[in-house]
């Protein structure tokens, strides 16, 4: 099944639905066209520069992504998220994965590498517990794995903030 | 390895779990502000009311 980009708030639709929305008959279920017309007209140049910073600068600094696109509420929201789940993990001792023996350890440590910076930077520093011996510190290792998770889906919607497919 | 600085209640846990993701899934999964927040407190509710109907469950069959 091909992909298909119709009806999504991209770019081209959206310049598209600015061009006919003025135009009575325009289609149905698309944006409306004064507001989005005068939004993508304000912002010629939005495509120019690297489109990957924001999900770079997303993934190694939580919320990054969004202040990169001034979108300080939502960037601060889920900065402090994200940093509350890592920091409460290591708080329960949850352990941090560094090596990939196993399946599982392979599936932990790809979701501690979703935190970026924090992740390095706590394992430089020594922090986490090397093995978990408590219910809690099994807990605190899930909140870290999910923080990385998390913080991956905020750096994708920061690049889909970025190339204009989420407004 | 001493004890965790922070030792929260099972139950304390769950919503502390419950309320970031939520908050993420919230900003991230829907457009405008007012969608957001309530799409975030459906995830926050569905996280939170599972997790207690499951744990009914579970109770239930341990007995």
């Amino acid at each position: 099944m091909r992909y298909s980009q119709s009806g999504m708030a991209t770019v081209e639709n959206k310049n598209a639905a600015a061009n006919s929305g003025s135009q009575p008959g325009s289609q149905p279920g698309a944006p409306s066209g004064a507001k989005t017309g005068a939004k993508t007209g304000a912002k010629p140049g939005a495509q120019e520069g690297f489109v990957y910073l924001p999900l770079i600068a997303g993934w190694l600094v939580p919320g990054a992504g969004h202040f990169l696109l001034r979108k300080w509420g939502r960037g601060a929201l889920l900065s402090g998220s994200i940093l509350a789940m890592f920091v409460l993990g290591l708080t329960m001792q949850g352990k941090l994965y560094s090596n990939a023996h196993e399946i599982l350890d392979i599936l932990g440590l790809a979701g501690d590498l979703g935190n970026g910076l924090l992740y390095i930077a706590s394992q430089i520093l020594g922090l986490g517990a090397a093995q978990t011996q408590t219910t809690i510190a099994d807990y605190g290792t899930r909140f870290i794995v999910v923080a990385g998770l998390l913080n991956v889906i905020a750096a994708v919607d920061a690049h889909n903030l970025r190339t204009g497919r989420k407004s | 390895m001493g004890n965790p600085v922070f030792q929260p209640s099972h139950f304390t846990a769950v919503v502390l779990f419950a309320l970031f993701a939520s908050i993420v899934f919230g900003i991230t999964q829907r457009e405008t502000p007012r969608r957001m927040i309530r799409y975030g407190i459906y995830c926050f509710v569905l996280f939170v009311g599972s997790t207690v109907a499951i744990s009914w469950l579970m109770f239930l069959i341990a007995r």
